[in-house]
């Protein structure tokens, strides 16, 4: 049996005050809901940039993920490094190894189509989730925070420093990633790239590079999610399966390459999470997703806010 | 010469209880041949269709839950109230109710997620495994949850004497082949025929296939579901040879195993789920007697998988046969161009 | 061809928008019943487009397509090519892994009467199906004249086979109206002339022929009337000599010389 894996938004935000009106609850869900669209938002981004400019499907980026908590952990704890130096760090380490994944694995496949490069991420997802299982084995770990352990309280409501902490963290990064591709002279690279590469490669671009920088920053965007979220749950070595699949969910709904989709497909998700944990039943908060993509399908099946034809 | 080599193959596998005696080994070729139907019903899809469907297991899972469930019997409460009993019934009857509930699972997949394709489809099919993993985990009343089904009825087939319980390894082993052979002898014929090559059409050129007339979906969601029901088999065989079925029937890596057996051996052709499957369902009794932990085995999988693409892209059987090819340098058309299998001689 | 055939496709006032940009403009036209008619003009006239709307793989902005009576809009392009529409690409389009015979074959789908079931039960009848099929694609080879090539790998003939296949494909697929996008670019001096007379014996099986094709030579010689576009409207609708005196025709041919020149 697996692990449950993480399970965002669970007990460590509710906190309930004895009897509460149906409204705060409502409102406390709500909260919650917001606290960890930001998060999933961030999730989603990193692997829509990568689909986006790159046209490859991520498959590591739930290990990615999983990396940046495990980096936490092992600078927090082991090594006794400030929490918030350890956060910096993992989301560098986490680029890097995106970087090697990129030129190891990708670099000879370029202009191959887009089932060859999914089979080999698919293979390189296997190889790293087995060997975190394999370093880390089951256990589960925690890593300890330097915020206060009383939450806010505001009213009715309440929320923890932590979170909201993760929160403003993940809307900074959210900002960082859309301005370094759309305002940059790197991001015009990147896309130009991918967008027409004989013609970049005239216009001086290092296309080799432009193809690791794209992965690095996807994947830092990736161990940064986890980075952060690994002090809110516990870190162990499935919570890169579970982390993957809602962000396949978030970008589905978003259109894939879409990064203001990706955003607001994180908030619709923990909402949907959020609500129907509440409201209908616990067990399936991790199904929400995909209940989300068949609704999705039926009703317009190029995503919210797709931005090219994607069928046929 | 190689015109009888599928009957004399399947005359040495007939053969083989009789002369392997052991035990374990029978075990080890049963379990093999399950996921080697698991993989066939895969490669519909994967190589016929050209659709990178990875959410196989489920259908698998579903054959195995739904037969085991109809020969247990279950009672369960519906939403509303309304309550839902099941008595058992026999085994045969259980493994073709896990067969069609299979199958009419992925007629409703096929339905939806054709909607969409490329990475779009991927992640649909990956998704859709995960939730009836959830399901499966979650609706303890049906499915007892982690706790598991325990204590499946093996199949008897015949009335008073001349009743056959499947309990003994050669009959199961004999079972399991006869499946196997059924399998893929309507795979065979499916893709040397009028679906066949409009499945093939639409994964060579999809607007040219429609420019012929060829009703694309429809296609893509017959061999959904054919391809659903030969993996609810291999489920239902399954759950009746182990007789304990729980929810890690649905996990990712299962999925991941029969798509690196169709790629080892080479998509789109009737041999390569095969010759994929046995060398990955030896493998790991290979790495076992080296007392090797399983999540080596998984890694190891995973590498196999990127340096089959890097090296072997088309897989084992595909270049074989260019290597034979290039032996008869005569016969080059027959040798390069037969992806369609059996079609026009 | 006369005037007095009957209509067998009329477009009416079809626009194609892309975005901004017009790609055709209000175009009506008909074709009758037998005849070859040649849709010609500058590039980025909008035929292709014209093409891509009459068989449902785009949907005109406005205006109909109506074949036999039936409204085409709105059908998907397999369900157009059931009713007897069937078309060629301008791009080399092959199922490229396959011999040249099976690409035959796939293309006489509407034409087998197989059921999913009937082939999975391996019944008899699938198996006469077959061997009629297979006849039938021996036919359509020989037809175009690449018969000797039929279990080669469709990637791996010369170029000007590979266009005759397509043709032979599109033909086994039953047309009552074939659609030709540009069929003889990439062939020599020789196959464009034999090509010619291709098109007539394919008119004399019964097939009414829309030709879209730069090569004037192919469309004056194949041709029983022909309708030149410009910037999306129609410019000139005639018999081929009257098209080649037409003084709109011969200004559109030059000013895009001119408008060439000047860029």
């Amino acid at each position: 049996m697996v692990p449950p894996g993480v399970r965002p938004g669970g007990s460590d935000t509710i906190h309930t005050h004895g009897a509460k009106t149906r409204l705060d609850q409502f409102l406390q869900h709500c909260l919650n809901a917001l606290m960890l669209g930001g998060t999933y938002a961030l999730l989603g981004i990193g692997l829509t940039l990568i689909f986006g400019i790159m046209r490859v499907v991520n498959f590591t980026h739930g290990e990615l993920y999983a990396f940046g908590a495990y980096c936490m952990y092992a600078l927090v704890v082991p090594v006794g490094m400030n929490f918030f130096l350890a956060l910096l760090l993992a989301m560098v380490l986490g680029a890097l190894l995106g970087a090697v994944i990129e030129m190891l694995l990708l670099g000879r496949l370029r202009g191959a189509d887009i089932d060859t490069t999914m089979l080999v991420m698919i293979g390189a997802w296997i190889a790293m989730q087995n060997t975190e299982q394999l370093i880390w084995s089951g256990v589960a770990l925690t890593v300890p925070n330097p915020f206060p352990s009383a939450p806010l309280v505001v009213g009715p409501l309440s929320v923890s420093w932590l979170r909201i902490f993760v929160l403003f963290t993940a809307v900074g990064l959210i900002f960082a990633a859309y301005t370094v591709v759309n305002r940059t002279k790197l991001g015009k690279a990147m896309r130009a790239t991918f967008q027409d590469r004989d013609t970049a490669a005239l216009m001086g671009v290092r296309i080799d590079r432009m193809h690791t920088a794209t992965f690095a920053l996807g994947s830092g965007l990736a161990a940064a999610s986890g980075a952060l979220l690994g002090p809110v749950f516990v870190v162990n070595p499935t919570m890169g399966d579970l982390a993957a699949a809602k962000a396949f969910a978030i970008v589905i709904l978003g259109g894939l390459g879409n990064i203001a989709g990706a955003t607001i497909g994180g908030f619709i998700l923990a909402f949907a999470e959020e609500l129907g944990a509440g409201y209908v039943s616990s067990g399936y908060r991790d199904a929400m997703g995909f209940v989300l993509i068949i609704i999705i399908l039926l009703v317009k099946p190029t995503g919210l806010f797709a931005q090219r034809e994607r069928i046929g | 010469m190689m015109k009888y080599f599928p009957q004399a193959f399947l005359g040495l596998l007939v053969s083989v209880p009789f002369w392997l005696t052991d035990s374990y080994m029978l075990h080890i070729l049963i379990t093999t041949g399950i996921f080697i139907i698991a993989a066939m019903s895969l490669n519909l899809l994967l190589g016929y269709t050209g659709q990178l469907s990875l959410g196989h297991v489920a259908f698998f899972g579903i054959g195995a839950y739904g037969s085991a469930l109809t020969s247990l019997g279950f009672e369960i409460t519906l939403p509303g109230g309304i309550p839902l009993g099941v008595s058992p019934k026999p085994v045969w009857f259980a493994m073709l109710v896990g067969i069609v509930a299979a199958g009419f699972t992925g007629w409703a997949i096929g339905k939806l997620a054709f909607r969409v394709r490329g990475a779009y489809f991927v992640i649909v099919s990956i998704s859709f495994a995960e939730v009836v993993r959830l399901v499966a985990v979650n609706w303890v009343e049906l499915t007892q949850g982690p706790m598991a089904l325990n204590n499946i009825p093996v199949l008897r087939l015949g009335w008073g004497s001349a009743e056959v319980a499947f309990l003994r390894k050669p009959a199961f082993y004999w079972l399991v082949l006869a499946v196997g052979t059924v399998c893929y002898i309507i795979i065979s014929r499916l893709v040397s025929s009028r679906a066949g090559r409009a499945m093939i059409a639409l994964r060579e050129n999809e607007p040219l296939a429609m420019s012929v007339g060829v009703d694309v979906t429809r296609y893509l969601v017959l061999a959904t579901i054919v391809s659903a029901a030969m993996a609810g088999s291999a489920g239902a065989l399954y759950t009746h040879y182990i007789r304990i079925v729980d929810p890690d029937i649905f996990l990712f890596v299962y999925t991941v195993t029969m798509v690196i057996m169709v790629v080892t051996g080479g998509k789109g052709t009737l041999a390569g789920p095969i010759v994929g499957g046995v060398i990955f369902g030896l493998i790991p009794e290979l790495l076992r007697t080296m007392a090797i932990k399983p999540e080596v085995q998984w890694i190891i999988y995973g590498v196999v998988m990127v340096l089959v693409v890097y090296f072997l892209p088309m897989g084992i059987v595909p270049a074989l046969r260019n290597w034979r090819g290039g032996q008869q340098a005569s016969s080059t058309a027959a040798a390069s161009g037969p992806q369609m299998e059996g079609a026009g001689k | 061809m006369t005037d007095k055939s009957p209509s067998l496709l009329s477009v009416d006032q079809m626009s194609i928008r892309f975005g901004g940009l017009l790609a055709v403009s209000s175009m009506t036209f008909e074709v009758r019943e037998g005849e070859v008619l040649s849709l010609i003009g500058p590039n980025g006239a909008g035929k292709t487009s014209a093409f891509n709307a009459i068989t449902g793989y785009l949907q005109p902005s406005s205006g109909d397509v109506v074949y036999r009576g039936r409204k085409l809009n709105g059908l998907s392009p397999d369900a157009i090519s059931r009713l007897g529409v069937v078309r060629s690409f301008q791009k080399t389009s092959l199922f490229g892994g396959l011999s040249a015979f099976e690409n035959v074959l796939v293309g006489l789908h509407k034409r087998s009467t197989q059921t999913p079931l009937a082939i999975m039960l391996g019944l008899p009848r699938v198996k006469e199906d077959e061997r009629r099929l297979e006849a039938a694609a021996r036919e359509v080879l020989d037809f175009v004249g690449i018969l000797p090539r039929a279990q080669e790998p469709a990637a791996s003939l010369p170029y000007g086979e590979q266009r005759l296949l397509e043709v032979a494909i599109a033909l086994a697929a039953d047309p009552k109206l074939l659609l030709l996008d540009e069929p003889v670019s990439g062939m020599n001096p020789a196959e464009k002339a034999s090509f010619v007379e291709t098109i007539s014996r394919i008119r004399e099986r019964g097939i009414t022929v829309l030709l879209v094709e730069h090569d004037m030579r192919t469309v004056m010689g194949a041709s029983d009337r022909v309708i030149c576009l410009n910037q999306g409207t129609i410019i000139a609708d005639g018999t081929p000599e009257a098209i080649q005196r037409n003084k709109d025709v011969i200004k559109a041919y030059l000013g895009e010389r001119s408008s060439h020149a000047r860029h």
